[in-house]
């Protein structure tokens, strides 16, 4: 009873909680990151060089009024967040967060679930959250959120071909589409699949900014010209919905690279053995520091990069990076069968 | 016994959003609901202990298939109510007729096709060693030349599409 109910739930509910604060840390962390590119200090009043500001946001965002806009579709308008929210959350449920730990006389292994089709479990979840967008930008009966829900769909398609491309090649090198199996692929074969899958990886991150509508592929929310985007009818707490949303298919899409392609919970540099010490420390810092690495570039991109042009987004997605992905798992179908 | 319930459950729930996605007043919920309705196949994929199927399923038709036909909805405008037809029973003979051949086609399947409750006894096996590698074992040998067939079959369609889109190769 208590190994099938009350642990995984315990689980969920650890995983739940870091999620959420880790959004919230996430985006003070984009501010200040974005303000020390260009010179400034960012957040500073709320806390000490403004570590209460995320507290002072969720606040705003609880108390401020919630508008819904006449003659909009009121059942689709008001389910649209939540089909936005709820696959970018389930998601973490096949995500391995480390390896194992004895408590309390239990050997808990730091995942959720570990299912047989784990990557292909979070594909398919997160093509179920593009609904959201396609839906709240419908249902708002408004113009600008129409165009930008059109445009952020064929943008999530497009891409979303891309992303499993590259999965079908980090598939292939380990031989197993669980989450944990791939990990441990990488632990036997002691290389991170980095450095047998470099061109997957950057295929990879280029199409995940465009999967999370990060800068520079941040076309659904082009202020210019679609006012706010999709989600420009919604106000308050919904609004703040989409926002977190978003935030965390970012760590969805980092703490994937982290699996698939920098060893999971696995120390560095694996294959050298004088680095042993460094298994000291527990796998769950090592998956998190990852991570974090792999979210910082994003931050960093966004500060960096000017937006592309649709057309230029579409031709890189289509003629570029597809292409690319179908002659790496062409490459590695070869490689995997010679040797 | 708690698998029949599930599965009476959901089958339940699979026919009630069917028959929402046919009598729905706008083409969009219909479609949400078609949606909803292949969510809950796929659920019934995984009572059956075929996870990989119950993922395509989500993948292929709710996460892509769908997502088209609502693009085609949204950019047909549909605000417009349709006006009714004179003759409001003018397809019910052909609905009808359609009707009944499915129903009968589903029971000679029913009845011929009947094999003992082989398929849920198979489950617990697929469970352990993993159903992709048994989908991909039954792909490549037994089933090698309709697979083929199938995928010349979009291949078809694919070329078609593009020499439809662009007239002037």
């Amino acid at each position: 009873m208590i190994d099938l109910l009350v642990i995984p739930l315990i689980k969920i509910v650890f995983v739940l909680t870091g999620v959420l604060i880790t959004v919230m840390y996430l985006v003070l962390l984009e501010r200040k990151v974005q303000a020390w590119v260009q010179s400034r200090l960012g957040p500073m009043r709320v806390g000490p060089h403004g570590v209460l500001q995320p507290v002072a946001d969720v606040l705003k965002l609880f108390v401020k009024e919630d508008i819904t806009p006449v003659r909009v579709d009121v059942w689709v308008y008001t389910a649209a967040p939540i089909i936005v929210l709820v696959p970018a959350l389930i998601a973490f449920a096949v995500i391995p967060f480390g390896g194992e730990v004895h408590l309390f006389g239990k050997t808990i292994s730091l995942r959720i679930a570990d299912i047989n089709v784990g990557l292909l479990y979070i594909t398919a979840v997160a093509s179920i959250g593009v609904y959201g967008i396609i839906l709240a930008g419908w249902s708002s009966n408004s113009k600008y959120p129409l165009l930008a829900g059109l445009r952020s769909s064929a943008q999530l398609i497009s891409y979303e071909v891309a992303v499993t491309l590259t999965l079908v090649s980090v598939i292939l090198t380990a031989g197993t589409l669980s989450m944990v199996g791939i990990v441990e692929a990488q632990a036997a074969s002691r290389v991170w699949f980095a450095f047998v899958q470099p061109l997957a990886l950057v295929i990879y991150v280029i199409a995940g900014l465009a999967e999370t509508n990060r800068s520079p592929f941040d076309l659904p929310e082009a202020e210019q010209e679609l006012v706010g985007g999709f989600h420009t009818e919604y106000s308050g707490m919904r609004f703040a919905l989409f926002f977190l949303a978003e935030y965390t298919n970012m760590i969805i899409v980092s703490a994937v690279a982290t699996t698939l392609f920098f060893g999971g919970w696995l120390r560095p540099f694996p294959n050298v053995a004088w680095l042993w010490w460094l298994d000291y420390v527990p796998s769950w810092i090592w998956f998190t520091v990852k991570t974090f690495l792999v979210l910082y570039l994003f931050l960093w991109i966004r500060a960096t990069l000017p937006r592309y042009r649709y057309d230029q987004l579409m031709r890189i997605g289509w003629k570029v990076l597809i292409p690319l992905a179908l002659a790496n798992i062409v490459v590695t179908g070869i490689v995997k069968v010679l040797l | 016994m708690a698998q029949a319930i599930a599965f009476y459950t959901l089958s339940a729930l699979i026919l009630g959003f069917a028959v929402l996605v046919i009598t729905a007043r706008s083409s969009v919920h219909s479609v949400l609901f078609l949606v909803v309705d292949f969510l809950f196949v796929a659920a019934l994929y995984v009572l059956l202990g075929a996870q990989f199927v119950a993922i395509i399923q989500v993948i292929v038709y709710a996460g892509g298939i769908v997502v088209l036909y609502l693009f085609v909805v949204m950019l047909v405008n549909l605000k417009r109510p349709p006006e009714a037809h004179r003759d409001k029973r003018r397809l019910a003979r052909l609905g009808a007729a359609l009707a009944v051949v499915v129903l009968v086609e589903i029971v000679a399947i029913a009845f011929y096709g009947y094999v003992g409750p082989s398929p849920v006894e198979a489950a617990p096996g697929a469970l352990a060693t993993g159903n992709v590698e048994q989908v991909g074992m039954m792909l490549y040998t037994d089933y090698l030349v309709p697979f083929e067939v199938a995928s010349m079959l979009l291949l078809v369609a694919m070329v078609g599409a593009i020499v439809l889109t662009r007239r002037n190769l």
